[in-house]
């Protein structure tokens, strides 16, 4: 379901271009559960960017579902990102001012769904992520691992294909990393595509399919059975 | 996304920041508040002055010498009198057989000197009859006001205004006394009232005598001009034609004369009027300028405080567009709330004004209301753009990093 083609992805740091990827080749099915590792600097945010619409290559194409999407505009990148793809971000990136039942809504509320359907929707979130009873915390309210919960009720709320997770327990502590984990895990089994960047070797060592780079290159790409 | 979600998002940043909220709000509602509170000054005085005129009457038609005056006392000739064909006394009588008018006054003015007892002052002098003090609505002090003068008779009475009579005979009473005004003599019948100026002559300064006397006084056979008192308002446009041709026909057809309605000078105050208070309408709005730049300032700041806010709508799916609309309904209504509030405060300022000041009649005209709203509205719109622009071209991945 996503297939990179020769992707490259370059920045100008002063006089210096930095290949932050470099002509990567890469193919992930659908359910898969796929770990991407490597020190800062190997590109693998940047992979993670690109693989979520945020960022786009310099060169090469990303296929996502049969669809090219290097030829799309701001508003249809947000189209996919809004339907096809789930975030979880390290630092959770919930609204402050809002409620877990209003940052959960959020992406609904954005692609205009009704809010009676809304309701149904972040309820049935919550109850995947254990939270139906703090729907109407404020995030402070909220501890780190219950907050990530959040985060991932409303990467999940729209019923993505792939949930796209950027180091989702870096900010915790081992308890709540290890639910956040398990959540995570449960709902690939389900059938949702997950794709996480860690530098925790533990998780990477969970997941079916170890990638690791290097300098903007694939290095290893293993299987763990 | 809905319309009910765009208010409710913006709505709980308003929310959220209280303390900008609140400077932003007063901010606007200063602006909208000058706008109405100049603006009702200015209407205000409008209605003062139109009003003091309407005192006047407006039933009022001014016959003036000459064909080139066309408002006011304007051109040399119309004031010395001066004018190829004298308008004169008899014209004046002539237009009595006009059946729609109420009261002719011609007038004759000048100056000479008034002398009682030794004492001698150079004074304004009007020529006029009776029924100039009912044009005028004058009171008198004591005495009464050319008694048996007419447009034919001018028996030798006159009346003075209260300074030349204080000037002349101090604490004296002065009714019944014989005064020398100029080579002529007469008694003082009425002391007037009356303060303030009317046609350009300080009245309490001034000596009425007879409009024959005065024509004599003066040796000119030219009225200034003649005040005539019309019956119905309706008509004097068909009364002011009937003037013109009764004239004409005396001035051997000549339309030399200049008939202009108490009305027309009205309407001219109240036009300058109008343009008084919408100028102070406009300085007032700069302000509401100045309330623009500083909610474009603070949204400007709030872009770059909720740069990860805006990454992480971006990275949900939100479009540019509707990131650009929640920053420009979020400008909005900073504006229009704070131009609501001013609404309140600039009506509730004025109708305390109005207790404190009862005799000026603070007006707040229904359009500025409406214009400042606008402004305020409008410029919450064009400041609230340029951040919300902003907003919407951040780069999803810096945004979310939070630097830029």
């Amino acid at each position: 379901m996503i297939r990179l083609e020769k992707l490259s992805r370059e920045f100008q740091v002063g006089n210096q271009v930095v290949h932050a990827l470099d002509e990567v080749d890469l193919v992930i099915n659908e359910k898969e559960y796929v770990s991407i590792m490597g020190v800062s600097g190997s590109g693998k945010s940047t992979l993670l960017n690109i693989l979520g619409l945020l960022d786009t290559p310099t060169s090469g194409d990303y296929i996502l579902s049969g669809i090219n999407t290097s030829k799309m505009d701001d508003d249809e990148m947000a189209g996919i990102r809004s339907t096809k793809i789930g975030f979880v971000f390290q630092s959770f990136h919930l609204i402050p001012r809002l409620t877990a039942f209003e940052n959960i809504e959020m992406p609904m509320i954005l692609s205009g769904i009704h809010p009676k359907e809304r309701s149904n929707m972040v309820n049935f979130a919550l109850e995947r992520v254990g939270l139906t009873d703090r729907s109407d915390h404020r995030p402070e309210q909220l501890s780190g691992g219950q907050r990530q919960r959040v985060a991932i009720a409303r990467s999940i709320v729209m019923e993505p294909d792939v949930l796209l997770a950027d180091e989702p327990t870096g900010n915790l502590d081992s308890t709540s990393g290890k639910e956040v984990v398990k959540l995570i895990e449960e709902l690939n089994l389900s059938g949702l595509t997950l794709i996480v960047v860690t530098h925790d070797r533990e998780m990477g060592e969970r997941s079916n399919r170890l990638i690791r780079l290097k300098d903007g290159k694939v290095i290893t790409d293993q299987s763990n059975t | 996304m809905r319309l009910k979600d765009l208010l409710f998002l913006s709505y709980t940043t308003l929310i959220r920041y209280p303390l900008r909220t609140i400077m932003l709000l007063i901010a606007t509602s200063i602006g909208v508040m000058a706008v109405i509170l100049l603006t009702a000054v200015g209407e205000g005085a409008r209605d003062y002055i139109t009003g003091e005129f309407r005192s006047l009457g407006t039933n009022l038609l001014i016959v003036i010498p000459g064909r080139n005056e066309t408002s006011g006392g304007g051109s040399p000739a119309g004031l010395a009198g001066l004018s190829p064909r004298p308008l004169t006394i008899e014209d004046a009588q002539s237009l009595s057989q006009i059946d729609n008018i109420r009261r002719i006054a011609p007038l004759v003015m000048g100056e000479a000197p008034a002398q009682y007892d030794g004492l001698e002052r150079a004074a304004p002098i009007l020529g006029t009859t009776p029924e100039f003090l009912m044009i005028r609505q004058w009171e008198m002090e004591s005495g009464s006001f050319l008694p048996g003068a007419s447009m034919r008779y001018s028996p030798p009475v006159c009346a003075i205004g209260k300074e030349i009579k204080s000037e002349l005979f101090g604490d004296e009473n002065a009714i019944g006394e014989w005064m020398r005004i100029g080579d002529r003599r007469c008694r003082v019948a009425g002391v007037i009232a009356e303060e303030g100026r009317t046609i350009g002559l300080d009245v309490q300064k001034a000596v009425v005598i007879p409009v024959a006397l005065g024509t004599a006084l003066f040796n000119r056979d030219s009225l200034f001009r003649i005040m005539v008192d019309v019956e119905s308002s309706s008509r004097m446009d068909q009364t002011k034609q009937s003037i013109l041709s009764i004239i004409k026909r005396r001035h051997q057809g000549k339309e030399d004369i200049t008939v202009i309605k108490q009305d027309t000078v009205l309407q001219s105050f109240d036009n300058i009027f109008n343009v008084l208070t919408m100028a102070l309408g406009s300085i007032a709005s700069i302000s509401l300028f100045v309330a623009g730049i500083l909610i474009m300032n603070v949204m400007l700041v709030a872009v770059s405080q909720r740069q990860s806010e805006i990454g992480l709508l971006k990275a949900i799916g939100a479009k540019n567009k509707q990131i650009n609309n929640l920053f420009v309904v979020e400008a909005i209504m900073l504006s229009g709330l704070g131009a609501i509030m001013g609404l309140i405060l600039g009506h509730t300022v004025t109708q305390a004004l109005k207790v404190a000041f009862p005799t000026f009649n603070f007006l707040p005209p229904m359009w500025a209301s409406y214009v400042s709203f606008i402004v305020a509205l409008m410029s919450g719109i064009i400041f609230g753009l340029l951040p919300a622009r902003r907003a919407a071209k951040l780069d999803p991945v810096e945004a979310l990093s939070g630097n830029k």
